[in-house]
C-alpha cells in the first residue's frame, strides 16, 4: 500500500484499512467537487480496487481509478493531474480549487439567477417601474416590476428599433407571438405528410388482425419515429442590442410556448438558462421576470465565454440530434474572438444547424466586420437578417427543411 | 482470469498493439465486470480494440451496429411472423396446441443482444456507434447492461447464461447520458504516438520496413498537426502504407512525386486535398525524410 500515503509506523492493519478508506473517501470527495459523476457503486468498486494486486504501482491504481472514474474527455485528460497532486502530493491543489465552484455554474437555479440579478438592479438603477395590479408573490423580493428593455421599439416591415408607438409596440409583439406558433403548426405539418411506412410491421399487422382471425386484412406499416424539431435560443442582451432584445423576447416567449422542445438562453457577460422563467403563460409577466435577468452587467458581451458555459455545461442536456441552436447577436464580441471561434466549432460537431442572426445585417451598408463574428462565421450554416418580422418569417422554410 | 501483462502479451500476440492503459482497462472489465466504453475520433481503432478483445479471450465476437431508429425487434429478438403464420395455416383446427408452438424457441430470432446473452462461452459484445442510437435505446440498454436478463412477454424471463464482454464505442456525435458513462469503465483512444503507430505498421503491413514504417509515422504525425478538416485515422496510414508498400517505394525521400499522389489515401476531402499543396507535401517530407 505503497502509494496510499498511509505511515510505516502504523502497525495495526486495521487503523491502516480505516486510513485508506477516509483517504478513499476523501478522495471522491475531490472528485465529485471537480465535477465528477461517481455514485455509491463506483466507490465500493474503488475499494475492490485497492484491495486488489493492483495497489503495487501507483501508476497502475492511477489508471485503473482513471477508468473506473472518468466519464467523458476532459475528465479524462484532469484525472492524472488531481489523482497526482491528491495522493503523491506533486502538485498544489490549486487546480481542483479553481474548478471546484463549477457545482453552482453547472445548474444555476433560477433562484440564484433571480437573486443575482436583483441584486445588480438596485431600485435607482432600474429604468421604470411599474406598481403590480395584481399582487403575485415574486421570489427575487418586492421591488416590483421593471419594464427594462421592454420599451424598446420595433414592426411588421420597419426596422425593430425605428419603431416608437406603443401600440406599434404591442403590435409587433403580437405578430412575433403570432409567427412563433405559425412555425411551430407547419412544421409539425409537414413531418406529418412525410412519414411514409417502408416496411410491413408484422408485430402490429397480426394484433390489428386479431378481430379478422389472424388474416392479415389490414396493413399496419413500419413508420420511422420522427423526433421533434428542437429549437435552442441563444440570445445576445447586451448593451449594443438592447433595441432588439424585447422583440426578440417576444418571439422566443412565443417559441417556448409553441414547440414542445425549446429551450432559451441568455447572454452578456455571461449566460443564463430562462426556459423556466419564459414558461409563464402570461407574455408581459415572463417579459418583465426576464428583462430583470438581461439586465446583468452590461459592460459588453462575451459571446465566446458564454458559448463555453453553454458547451461544458448545457450542450449536453440541451442538444440532441435534430436540434438547431439559433444565436441571436450582433456580434460586438468584448472577449476572447479565438475562444469565440473555438467554442462554435465545438458546438458545430454537436448540433444539426446553426443560425445565427444578427440584426444588423438589415441595416445599408453594413458588412460583418466585427472579429467576433468573423471568427464565427465559418461555423455557421445560416447567416441572415432578423432586424423586421418579415425577415423572423423568412426563416421559417429553411427550418422545416431540417 | 489473466493478469495485466498477460492481457498485453496476448494483445500483442493478436496483432494490435495496445497503448499501456488499455490492458489495465481489459483487466478491470474482469475484476469489476464493467463495460467499456471507448471514446475518440473516427478511425482510431475503437472497432479494432473489441476484435483484438475477442482474441485475447479466445472468443466470439458478436456486433451490434447502432444507428438512429435502431429499436428492440432489431437488436434483442423478434417473432418469426412468417413461420408463425405459416404455422397457425397448417394446423388450422388445432387451436389450443398451435399458441404454444408458435411461441417457442423454435419461432425466436435471436438478435446480437439476446445471442450475446446466451452463449455458453462469454463472448465479446461490441456495441458500434452507440451514440448514433437514440436515447430510448440508451436507457434500454443501460437495463440490460446492468441486470443481464430480458424479457420476453410470451416466453418469460430469459437468464443470461453467461455475461458478455462488453465493448461500446462512441464517435461523440452526440453526447451520451451520464447514467450510461458512470455504469462504464472509460476509455480515451487517441491517435497513436509515432513510435505506436510505426509499430502498426510494421505489424500488420507485409512487406514494409521498419524504416519506412516509422518514416510514414512521422509524416502521418506532422500531417495530422495541419488544419485539416478530416484528420486521417490509423487505418488512413494502413492503406497508404499499403499503397507505397505496393508502388515499390522503399525510402520516402527518394519518390516525392509519388508520395504527394498518393496522399489521398489519407485527405478524404476536396478541402483538405486542395489545402495540402506540393509545396506543403514537400515540406511535410523534408521533416521526416
Amino acid at each position: 500500500m505503497s502509494c496510499c500515503g498511509t505511515t510505516p509506523e502504523l502497525e495495526d492493519m486495521d487503523a491502516v484499512a480505516r486510513l485508506v478508506a477516509s483517504r478513499l473517501s476523501a478522495f471522491l470527495h475531490t472528485l465529485r467537487d471537480n465535477g465528477f459523476a461517481i455514485g455509491l457503486s463506483e466507490g465500493q468498486d474503488a475499494a475492490t480496487l485497492m484491495a486488489s494486486s493492483l495497489v503495487q504501482k501507483p501508476g497502475l491504481l492511477r489508471s485503473a481509478f482513471k477508468h473506473l472514474f472518468s466519464a467523458r474527455k476532459s475528465e479524462w485528460d484532469r484525472f492524472d493531474g488531481l489523482f497526482d497532486s491528491f495522493w503523491l502530493n506533486k502538485r498544489v491543489r490549486s487546480r481542483s480549487l479553481t474548478s471546484g465552484s463549477s457545482k453552482a455554474a453547472n445548474s444555476p437555479s433560477l433562484k440564484s439567477l433571480q437573486d443575482s440579478s436583483a441584486a445588480h438592479s438596485s431600485p435607482q438603477t432600474v429604468t421604470d417601474q411599474v406598481p403590480s395590479s395584481d399582487d403575485t408573490p415574486q421570489e427575487a423580493g418586492g421591488e416590483g416590476r421593471s419594464e427594462g428593455a421592454s420599451r424598446v421599439h420595433n414592426l411588421p416591415d420597419v426596422d425593430f428599433r425605428k419603431l416608437s408607438d406603443p401600440d406599434q409596440i404591442a403590435q409587433a409583439h403580437e405578430a412575433a407571438a403570432r409567427l412563433a406558433k405559425a412555425m411551430q403548426t407547419r412544421l409539425t405539418r409537414r413531418d406529418r405528410l412525410r412519414q411514409r411506412g417502408e416496411r410491413l410491421d408484422l408485430r402490429r399487422t397480426i394484433h390489428r388482425n386479431i378481430s379478422h382471425g389472424g388474416v392479415p386484412i389490414t396493413l399496419v406499416k413500419r413508420r420511422r419515429k420522427d423526433k421533434p424539431l428542437r429549437l435552442v435560443v441563444l440570445l445576445d442582451a447586451s448593451g449594443s442590442m438592447s433595441m432588439y432584445t424585447a422583440v426578440f423576447l417576444r418571439f422566443i416567449h412565443g417559441v417556448l410556448d409553441e414547440f414542445r422542445e425549446a429551450e432559451a438562453f441568455l447572454f452578456h457577460t455571461r449566460l443564463a438558462y430562462v426556459s423556466d422563467a419564459m414558461k409563464e403563460k402570461d407574455a408581459a409577466r415572463a417579459l418583465d421576470r426576464l428583462s430583470m435577468m438581461a439586465q446583468g452587467a452590461g459592460g459588453g458581451t462575451q459571446i465566446g465565454e458564454s458559448l463555453q458555459t453553454f458547451n461544458r455545461w448545457h450542450a449536453a442536456r440541451v442538444i440532441h440530434s435534430r436540434t438547431c441552436v439559433m444565436i441571436v447577436s450582433d456580434g460586438y464580441e468584448t472577449g476572447d474572438a479565438v475562444l469565440l471561434g473555438r467554442e462554435m466549432a465545438q458546438l458545430t460537431r454537436r448540433c444539426r444547424r446553426i443560425v445565427w442572426l444578427n440584426p444588423m445585417l438589415g441595416w445599408e451598408g453594413y458588412a460583418p466586420e466585427a472579429k467576433g463574428i468573423q471568427a464565427a462565421l465559418p461555423h455557421v450554416d445560416l447567416y441572415a437578417p432578423a432586424h423586421t418580422l418579415a425577415s423572423l418569417a423568412a426563416l421559417e422554410p429553411y427550418l422545416a427543411r431540417l | 482470469m489473466k493478469t495485466r501483462d498477460q492481457i498485453a502479451q496476448s494483445l500483442a500476440n493478436a496483432g494490435y498493439i495496445a497503448d499501456t492503459e488499455l490492458a489495465t482497462a481489459i483487466s478491470l472489465m474482469q475484476l469489476l465486470r464493467r463495460p467499456l466504453l471507448l471514446e475518440g475520433e473516427a478511425g482510431v481503432g475503437k472497432t479494432e480494440v473489441a476484435k483484438a478483445l475477442a482474441s485475447v479471450h479466445a472468443t466470439e465476437l458478436i456486433r451490434l451496429q447502432c444507428y438512429e431508429g435502431l429499436d428492440q425487434a432489431q437488436a434483442l429478438y423478434e417473432w418469426n411472423y412468417q413461420r408463425q403464420l405459416l404455422a397457425i395455416e397448417a394446423h388450422r383446427g388445432h387451436a389450443d396446441q398451435i399458441e404454444d408452438q408458435i411461441f417457442s424457441e423454435k419461432y425466436l430470432l435471436e438478435r446480437p443482444l439476446l445471442a450475446a446473452i446466451r452463449r455458453t462461452v462469454p463472448p465479446v459484445l461490441l456495441i458500434d456507434e452507440i451514440d448514433r442510437a437514440d436515447d430510448e435505446f440508451e436507457a434500454f440498454l443501460l437495463e440490460l447492461l446492468s441486470d443481464f436478463q430480458v424479457s420476453i412477454p410470451e416466453l418469460g424471463t430469459i437468464n443470461a447464461t453467461s455475461i458478455p464482454h462488453v465493448v461500446l464505442t462512441s464517435n461523440g456525435t452526440r453526447e451520451l447520458s451520464d447514467a450510461l458513462r458512470r455504469r462504464c469503465l472509460y476509455h480515451y483512444v487517441d491517435y497513436p504516438d509515432v513510435d505506436r503507430e510505426a509499430r502498426i505498421i510494421l505489424a500488420r503491413i507485409v512487406g514494409a520496413s521498419a524504416s519506412l514504417s516509422l518514416q510514414i509515422a512521422r509524416l502521418v504525425e506532422s500531417l495530422r498537426k495541419e488544419e485539416l478538416r478530416k484528420v486521417p485515422g490509423v487505418a488512413e496510414t494502413l492503406d497508404w502504407a499499403a499503397a507505397l508498400v505496393g508502388l515499390d517505394v522503399r525510402d520516402l525521400a527518394d519518390a516525392p512525386e509519388v508520395v504527394h499522389e498518393t496522399l489521398m489515401c489519407l485527405l478524404k476531402t476536396q478541402e483538405d486535398r486542395a489545402r495540402v499543396t506540393r509545396e506543403v507535401s514537400a515540406r511535410l517530407l523534408e521533416k521526416v525524410a
